[in-house]
């Protein structure tokens, strides 16, 4: 894949890419303080015990589906042009994850 | 552009891991690779799920798991995530050395992570908590070891490449290797955050 600028002068261009990627790199510092943030709050929702059950098990699946989320499209760079195949190979991957907790814990039993 | 090819700061494209085919066709093996792997997982968070419950007069969830530990596990390997994230922006911007000294810093993360995790399951066998004892147990260590064992493999596979390609530096032959394998260990902690939110903060709430 060839350089996305070309401005025809290469010291340019490398200066605007390392801006770019600096600028990334921002991106990702917040999306790991967001993830930290969420850690935090499902270990302390779980840790404070006034909280009922049937509150506490969706709200933090709720955070780790939201973590997995920055994880796939930030740090692993899912929210990039070209990622379509592996959205759904990974899609693909977590539909049959549905289906077998669904099976698993539903129509099978002993 | 070709594999060997010697290039400079100015010369390297932006997305080095892409940019030959070999480049591409590791970069979408690899992640229908991971798709596999989310199979995998899924069928052994399915029977853990399915199985959880039945202690078999051992030790259940509730009376194991301790909040100190699973929470220090976690901060080490999410961590290590954002240190892998660093060693590939490096990557992008030809530092060699800092790619290197950032992929470092993940191997040693990650083996404090897999510390915690043998000390946790050697208190575990002690408390008669073991392979054998329960359909949770047996569920149990199958998911939680799976894991491991793929930071393991992630530790070794990281370390290799960083000593194969010590004196090589970098250029397009070993971008791809370098950038698939920060999507190998990012994909570890993805199957991390379901493991401590399913198995154990769901185990302690009971």
């Amino acid at each position: 894949m060839a350089n996305q600028t070309n401005s025809g002068n290469e010291r340019v261009d490398l200066a605007y890419r390392r801006r770019k990627n600096a600028e990334e790199m921002r991106h990702q510092m917040i999306a790991f303080v967001l993830m930290i943030l969420l850690t935090l709050i499902a270990f302390a929702a779980v840790g404070y015990e006034e909280f009922s059950h049937w509150f506490v098990v969706p709200f933090i699946l709720l955070l780790a589906a939201v973590q997995v989320a920055f994880q796939l499209y930030y740090f692993m760079h899912m929210s990039h042009k070209g990622h379509e195949f592996p959205a759904m190979f990974i899609y693909g991957g977590v539909a049959v994850m549905l289906l077998l907790v669904w099976a698993f814990t539903t129509v099978v039993w002993w | 552009m070709h594999a060997e090819e010697k290039l400079t700061a100015e010369t390297f494209p932006a997305a080095p891991e892409r940019a030959t085919l070999e480049g591409k066709n590791k970069f979408l093996g690899f992640w229908l690779f991971l798709g596999g792997e989310t199979v995998l997982f899924a069928s052994l968070f399915a029977t853990y799920l399915a199985l959880k419950d039945k202690t078999n007069g051992g030790p259940s969830a509730e009376e194991l798991f301790q909040m100190p530990i699973v929470f220090m596990a976690t901060m080490l390997l999410l961590t290590s995530s954002l240190t892998s994230v660093y060693a590939i922006y490096h990557m992008k911007n030809f530092d060699f050395k800092k790619m290197q000294l950032w992929f470092g810093i993940t191997v040693l993360l990650g083996a404090g992570f897999l510390a915690l995790e043998i000390y946790e399951f050697y208190e575990y066998v002690h408390e008669g908590h073991k392979f054998t004892t329960s359909a949770f147990s047996s569920a149990f260590y199958t998911l939680v070891g799976t894991h491991g064992s793929h930071v393991a493999f992630g530790l070794l596979w990281i370390l290799t490449l960083m000593i194969r390609n010590a004196k090589r530096g970098l250029n397009l032959y070993n971008a791809p290797k370098f950038y698939v394998a920060s999507l190998y260990w990012h994909f570890i902690d993805v199957v991390w955050v379901f493991i401590f939110t399913v198995v154990y903060l769901m185990g302690m709430v009971g």
